[in-house]
């Protein structure tokens, strides 16, 4: 009797064993598919952003030469010779321009200061190396440019995630903030927060109210209404967003109505600015709220709130003491799922925002696609993804990854 | 409660329906204007005429970009419904630790911002010869749609009786027919609107296919984006009304999927 329990069970343990093996194996394919082309080209991407490879390329003497030197100040002359003589070798190469704008990221100017002097090196040192050097161009002799070279010649650098968040090195290798006039991603970080937030307010205050009566009223009524919900999400976010053009730029439908209508002397600017950018985002984003808010409070029984108003409670503390804390999980989840895909959004502020409403995305696709700053792009994508994954985490936590449906 | 007197559910009523305004209103305001027998985007209407669609196929780019659309929204659903679905079934039937993390991995391309993957594919499609091509693309929104189906597909496979396919293999059916004849009908419904959802988002991906494509591989989101940051003419309007109808359509079948799915599961329409 007792043999053959264990028996079954082990014969049950194997089973289970062999089921799951078998879910593995189907699981595979697209395991694999996304570790190839999604999980790495992230990762490779990710690298970029710590990439510190132009020096070691063109100047791979020196940058070994510089990683052994430990101090400030001009470097021994040994190690100054062979950064002159590899600088001169690298013109000859015409790799000098990669040192040139690898150096100028250090600091602005430091592009002509290395192209001048790749171009003025002579053949042999007139006195010392370092003396030739601070000859074609005194800033030679300052410490600024040898430290500057040194964290070129390291093997990563974190140049590009400080610059993302305003900061930089000074010539004492300390971090500090950067001088207001180039300060400008903490500004677009702030502005993507921030955007993203009054987003997702304006959704719940729409969708609240709509998802309740949809989730109240009998299913036949709430089916075609539902659809009408649903239709936006289908619809091409290109389609919606041209929609947004023709209806609220200066001659569109919106001022022409209200020009009409005498509530306006003249057309106003309603595109091409925040407003456009809030307007069609929260149109864009309204479903991912009303969907979520929508299955939970399907599952909210009235009963309960009836119970309370029987018991004396006014209709508000009703809503507020019941109603609203049952509905909490569907707020969370939408108000979760809202914001985090508004953090990511490029076309519509791209084709509804002006200058000043670009969004993180924005500069990611800027500098990789216009100047190919890729360690600039790959930083400040850094930020969004991680900013996003720590979000994705607490929506798991909080609503739970099965859940996560958009549509 | 809110809305539990007269005038309160009134309020809500009229609340809702100017949200429900908010939401279908400017997609329907495209379509007279694209009607129009004028090229300005005003109302009233000059007149109503065909001339902007006529444009539309007379115009070489909305034809080619709308090939390359069309091939990389069929191969992008066919891999995507294809990983998607044994994924779903897998999963379904495994237990073990990390399952939870695979699940979160396998769903991350829907949070991930599409900007991310674009950069990264950007980058190292290239080292794979994926730039330039309408596979690489291809590929690109197989990443984004294959969650989509996953998760249709785990839905309709969580409501599958398990006694079911066991009862099959009882009488002496090999798995591959017990699937095709028990398992696959029920899950058929979510199977094809997780194709659906996979299609549209490739059909509508802009993002990716500006890092991905140059001008051989332009796809018909390209075509619409570079129109629309232009000047929005009637044209791109008719063609953005085409989209509307094709959207309405595919709306009109996941709906129709999802009763037949849900009365296959014993639940009430």
């Amino acid at each position: 009797m007792a043999t053959s329990a264990v028996e079954l069970r082990r014969a049950l343990r194997r089973a289970e064993r062999r089921s799951t093996l078998g879910g593995l194996a189907l699981a595979l394919p697209l395991t694999a598919f996304l570790v190839v082309f999604f999980l790495l080209p992230i990762l490779g991407m990710l690298a970029k952003a710590v990439e510190n490879s132009e020096l070691a390329i063109a100047m791979p003497r020196s940058t070994e030469a510089l990683r052994a030197w430990q101090g400030l100040g001009p470097p021994p002359e040994p190690v100054v010779a062979i950064v002159a003589a590899e600088l001169k070798e690298a013109h000859a190469r015409r790799q000098s321009a990669m040192v040139a704008q690898r150096l100028n990221r250090e600091e602005a100017g430091w592009r002509n200061l290395i192209l001048s002097t790749a171009r003025r090196l002579p053949d042999g040192p007139q006195g010392s190396w370092l003396e030739t050097l601070v000859a074609i161009d005194p800033a030679w002799g300052e410490p600024a440019i040898w430290a500057g070279l040194r964290r070129a010649a390291r093997p990563w650098t974190d140049i590009f995630l400080l610059a993302a968040i305003d900061l930089h090195r000074d010539d004492h290798d300390a971090i500090v903030r950067v001088p207001p006039d180039q300060a400008i991603y903490l500004d677009v970080l702030l502005r993507t927060f921030w955007i993203s937030a009054l987003v997702t307010l304006f959704c719940l205050i729409l969708g609240y109210p709509l998802a309740y009566l949809l989730a109240t009223l009998p299913e036949r009524w709430a089916n075609p209404l539902l659809i009408l919900v649903l239709l936006p999400f289908w619809t091409s976010l290109l389609v919606r967003t041209a929609a947004w053009i023709v209806l609220l730029q200066r001659e569109g439908v919106i001022n022409d109505l209200l020009v009409r209508l005498g509530l306006l002397a003249e057309p106003v600017a309603l595109v091409f600015n925040r407003t456009g950018v809030l307007v069609a985002m929260t149109h864009v984003l309204m479903p991912f709220m009303v969907l979520p808010l929508y299955s939970v409070m399907r599952g909210i029984p009235l009963s309960l709130t009836r119970a309370a108003l029987s018991l004396g409670a006014t209709p508000f503390l009703a809503f507020r003491k019941v109603y609203l804390p049952l509905s909490m999980p569907g707020v969370a989840a939408g108000c979760l799922l809202v914001f985090i895909l508004a953090l990511g959004y490029y076309i519509t502020p791209a084709l509804v925002g002006g200058a000043a409403d670009q969004m993180i995305s924005y500069f990611v696709a800027f500098f990789t696609l216009q100047t190919a700053n890729w360690g600039m792009a790959a930083a400040l994508a850094t930020l969004l993804l991680v900013a996003t994954l720590l979000l994705y985490v607490v929506y798991a936590r909080l609503v739970g990854i099965d859940r996560l449906r958009l549509g | 409660m809110l809305g539990s007197g007269l005038l309160g559910r009134a309020t809500l009523w009229a609340f809702a329906l100017l949200v429900l305004l908010f939401l279908v209103l400017p997609i329907l305001v495209i379509v007279p204007l694209s009607f129009s027998a004028g090229a300005f985007l005003h109302f009233p209407l000059p007149g109503l005429s065909l001339r902007w669609y006529a444009r539309l196929l007379e115009h070489e780019p909305w034809r080619i970009t709308l090939k390359n659309s069309l091939i990389v929204g069929a191969i992008a659903t066919l891999l995507a419904t294809l990983l998607g679905t044994l994924a779903a079934m897998g999963l379904a039937r495994a237990r073990f630790a990390g399952k939870g993390l695979l699940m979160a991995l396998m769903l991350s391309p829907m949070i991930v911002p599409v900007i991310i993957l674009a950069t990264g594919a950007y980058f190292f499609y290239e080292r794979l010869g994926l730039t330039s091509s309408l596979l690489g693309l291809a590929i690109a929104h197989t990443v984004l749609g294959a969650p989509f189906v996953l998760v249709t597909v785990s839905a309709t496979l969580g409501a599958l009786d398990p006694t079911l396919v066991r009862a099959a293999h009882g009488l002496g059916a090999p798995p591959w027919l017990a699937f095709r004849k028990v398992t696959l009908p029920i899950i058929a419904p979510g199977v094809v609107s997780g194709a659906l959802f996979a299609f549209v988002t490739s059909f509508d991906e802009v993002v990716v296919a500006l890092f991905l494509t140059g001008p051989a591989q332009r796809t018909l989101p390209r075509q619409m984006f570079d129109g629309i940051r232009e000047e929005i003419n009637p044209e791109i309007l008719a063609a953005a009304t085409v989209l509307v109808a094709l959207a309405v359509l595919l709306l009109v079948v996941a709906e129709l999927l999802r009763r037949r799915s849900a009365r296959l599961r014993g639940i009430a329409p």
